[in-house]
């Protein structure tokens, strides 16, 4: 069951009437299918209505846009004045949204370098379980009033409300950019990262592919990328395969839509703590699951076959003490694991959503 | 109330429970010196259990009850209430762990910031935050307030910094939120949980990010002949794609009141802009060579730069006196903390500048401009009939100016209990409703913190 809403009056309508079903959640983009696709007696709410960019100012490293606006669109406003979304989301391409994005807490590779989806969203407007419109946080880049709705709503998945507005912090972005491939082994490569990590370089992305090889970028100035680039050669201590240009831009272009995933394949995404990145490796290629490292080890991105149950998946990761949501492949429940929040967490839900109109898990 | 006392005298804290009036006078304020409460009793914890113990005793009878690290806040964040029982952190001052490859520290709610960073220097990792008070002002504290500071401009604030908390929430229940993680799944309980001004209940173990050291940091100082061109100058160097960790300016007033507590030699002028760069050695040099250009065509009138981890400590200590050194300018201040656009600098500080002239109220400003965070420091003599009112009366103004301006009444100070009443400038009704069903959904009894940030429900009826 799914109903477009043609406006935030709409929406809220919808939300309070409901229509026959029990609860309701917000989709937008449906990038990310495992998490836009309504259960039984839920109905969908398409806020793909809600969009356009409604404040920039390039002097003020801020933009304000409605919730379904494509992250290309921003992305590419942005550009025109050498900015970015320093939090690097995926599934741009396939029209990934901001409001998605902020409520699945897709960061990508590139948000190595200053921090995820949490660390630049300042402001949102959403509509809460009462059907009323409310704000928190602002459009300025620093900010202690109130309680800080914005960054909750990261990864609340339409748990607590629907957002309709979001507004963020943007950097300015490196004017080129270099990446190195180094085939280490998984050791390798976690005590390569262990060492850089902690300076004197300044990375955008650590990853490690499935099979081990690091994949590290750099980005900045051009005129100093060629002897920076060497220098990172040099600490690393071995030869890099070197992506420059297109080759580079087109290798991360890929990642963030997921290329290295076998086709049909679910896409889940576990946090991970980066001292246990061995042991993640080691009892999920075991569960027959191919897993890119992003964040320099605190993220696992886990590509998982349609044919093993995800109970498996669930089963392994709980066994880590760890969570899992699936994003993309055939629909599968959305989150893998309990969610961390307790106590604490039941009760803010309840004040958001006090009727329980809004899907749960 | 003497119930409380009590069920806290079961709990065998000895010496570490005060009830005498001497010793609960020197707890009875924070660092907004302005309001003053005597608490029933306080109790200096020592562990977790205490803290879940304490809460569960005021839970069980109705009783309020606050926590205090060092009591730096300058909202009155760790202020007392009458007839409550506060919660002293100080000797939850444990670094547990630091995990050097995994850039973490775990830490107790009393260890002061600045020991952070200390602890993880032998690593070549720092804790970024950097409120002025960091030598003294503790990481709970922090956490409740999201505090900010010099170097928030690419860094962020608090919140930015913390991926785990362990928390006693206002019933006693003990709750872990996050984890070691950089990019936790959602909702981000943490993120709500920072900067709730302990609304929440109590923090007691705190997972931090820790940062890598720069290999190369320069601070730049720039002289101009007005805060307007200073102001400009911070546009444009934002413009030009340029991304210091921190840019501040300080006022003539400011400057002199540094020059007569700290002394750190500023050159003289009208307003001083600090510029500061860190990462890669190159990078810096050919950034600094960028910045210097646009210094001079905002119109600097002189700029000098160095490396010098001396000459550069005695840059900031100025910069980080600023607070206390006004008190050789005048017996009292007030201290505000509102945010503007950082387009809209030049303009608000124009008109901050026009007020204090039409009241005769002395204004001296300090502030983070980079992220448009003023500090004005509204100078007063609390002895003078009606003095304090103007102030006041001033220093509300001057947030309401914020507000209009499309900014924000507090950007690292807090809500606390001084700007209550100036919430509903930037929330609706039904913005400040969702806030309130928050707050008693997680602590129906409103004990954590009362009166805080939120009106308690008594007055908000």
């Amino acid at each position: 069951m799914s109903t477009t809403a043609a406006c935030i009056e709409h929406a809220q309508e919808l939300i309070r009437r409901r229509d026959g079903a029990d609860r309701v959640l917000p989709v937008a983009g449906a990038t990310k299918p495992a998490l836009s696709r309504a259960g039984d007696g839920v109905m969908a709410v398409d806020v793909s209505e809600l969009r356009g960019i409604v404040e920039y100012d390039p002097g003020e490293l801020t933009v304000t846009a409605r919730a379904a606006t494509p992250v290309a669109e921003v992305a590419d406003v942005l550009a025109e004045h050498g900015q970015y979304l320093p939090f690097d989301p995926p599934l741009v391409e396939a029209g990934a949204t901001l409001g998605g994005v902020v409520a699945a807490a897709t960061s990508g590779p590139n948000a190595f370098r200053h921090g995820g989806v949490r660390d630049f969203v300042i402001g949102v407007r959403l509509i809460d379980g009462t059907a009323r419109l409310v704000s928190g946080g602002g459009k300025v880049v620093k900010n202690a009033a109130g309680f800080d709705l914005p960054k909750l709503m990261v990864g609340s998945r339409g748990r607590l409300g629907v957002i309709t507005q979001l507004s963020f912090k943007v950097f300015p972005r490196p004017s080129a950019t270099v990446t190195h491939r180094y085939g280490l082994g998984l050791d390798g490569a976690l005590e390569t990262i262990a060492r850089l990590c902690r300076g004197p370089i300044t990375l955008d992305a650590v990853d490690i592919e499935p099979g081990g090889h690091l994949v590290i970028r750099l980005g900045g100035d051009v005129d100093l990328l060629g002897a920076r680039s060497a220098r990172l050669e040099a600490e690393v201590g071995a030869a890099a395969e070197v992506l420059g240009g297109s080759v580079d831009r087109d290798y991360w272009t890929d990642v963030a839509g997921f290329s290295w995933v076998p086709g049909g394949q679910a896409v889940v995404r576990a946090p991970v703590p980066a001292h246990l990145v061995p042991r993640v490796d080691a009892v999920l290629e075991a569960a027959g699951a191919l897993v890119r490292y992003s964040l320099a080890g605190n993220v696992a991105w886990i590509a998982w076959p349609p044919a093993r149950p995800t109970e498996v998946l669930a089963a392994a990761l709980a066994g880590l003490g760890l969570t899992g949501v699936a994003l993309t492949g055939p629909p599968l429940p959305g989150p893998i694991g309990a969610q961390p929040g307790g106590a604490f967490g039941e009760r803010v839900r309840s004040a958001f959503d006090p009727f329980d109109r809004f899907a749960q898990d | 109330m003497t119930g409380i006392l009590d069920a806290l005298a079961q709990l065998r804290l000895g010496s570490r429970m005060l009830t005498g009036p001497a010793q609960l006078a020197a707890f009875g304020s924070d660092a907004l010196t302005a309001f003053h409460q005597r608490p029933l009793a306080v109790v200096l914890v020592e562990s977790t259990e205490e803290v879940v113990a304490v809460v569960r005793a005021c839970h069980q009878q109705g009783v309020p009850f606050v926590a205090r690290g060092s009591g730096t806040s300058l909202s009155g964040g760790s202020l007392p209430v009458e007839g409550g029982v506060l919660i002293a952190l100080n000797r939850l001052n444990r670094v547990l762990r630091v995990d050097p490859a995994a850039r973490t520290a775990v830490v107790q709610p009393g260890v002061i910031n600045l020991q952070v960073s200390q602890t993880a220097a032998p690593h070549n990792l720092a804790y970024a935050p950097d409120p002025s008070s960091q030598a003294v002002c503790s990481i709970g504290g922090n956490v409740a307030f999201n505090s900010g500071g010099a170097h928030c401009l690419r860094h962020g604030m608090t919140s930015n910094h913390v991926l785990g908390v362990k928390a006693v929430l206002p019933d006693g229940e003990l709750v872990e939120l996050g984890g070691a993680s950089t990019e936790p799944n959602g909702p981000d309980w943490v993120g709500m949980f920072c900067g709730s001004e302990g609304l929440f209940g109590i923090a007691v173990e705190v997972t931090l990010r820790l940062v890598p050291i720069a290999e190369s940091t320069r601070t730049s100082l720039a002289v101009y002949g007005s805060l307007q061109d200073a102001g400009d100058a911070v546009a444009a160097i934002v413009r030009a794609g340029l991304l210091p960790v921190a840019m501040e300016i300080m006022d003539a007033l400011a400057i002199e009141a540094a020059e007569a507590s700290v002394k750190p030699n500023y050159p003289k002028g009208a307003a001083l802009l600090i510029v500061e760069l860190e990462g890669e050695r190159d990078v810096v040099v050919a950034e600094a060579v960028k910045l210097d250009a646009l210094l001079r065509k905002s119109g600097a009138t002189q700029t000098t730069s160095t490396e010098d981890p001396g000459a550069r400590a005695l840059i900031w200590k100025g910069r980080k006196s600023a607070f206390s050194a006004v008190g050789w300018l005048a017996p009292d201040y007030i201290v505000q903390d509102g945010v503007v656009p950082r387009t809209r600098l030049g303009e608000a500080l124009a008109e901050i500048g026009r007020m204090s002239v039409e009241t005769g109220v002395r204004v001296a400003n300090v502030f983070h401009a980079g992220d448009g965070n003023l500090h004005p420091l509204i100078l007063f003599d609390g002895r003078q009939p009606g003095a304090v009112e103007r102030a006041e009366r001033l220093a509300g103004d001057i947030l309401k100016l914020c507000v209009s301006l499309g900014g924000s009444i507090t950007g690292e100070h807090g809500v606390g209990v001084e700007k209550r009443e100036y919430l509903s400038l930037m929330f609706s009704a039904d913005d400040l409703g969702l806030m309130r069903r928050v707050r008693r959904a997680v602590d129906p009894k409103e004990l954590a913190n009362r009166g805080k940030m939120l009106e308690p429900a008594e007055m908000a009826a």
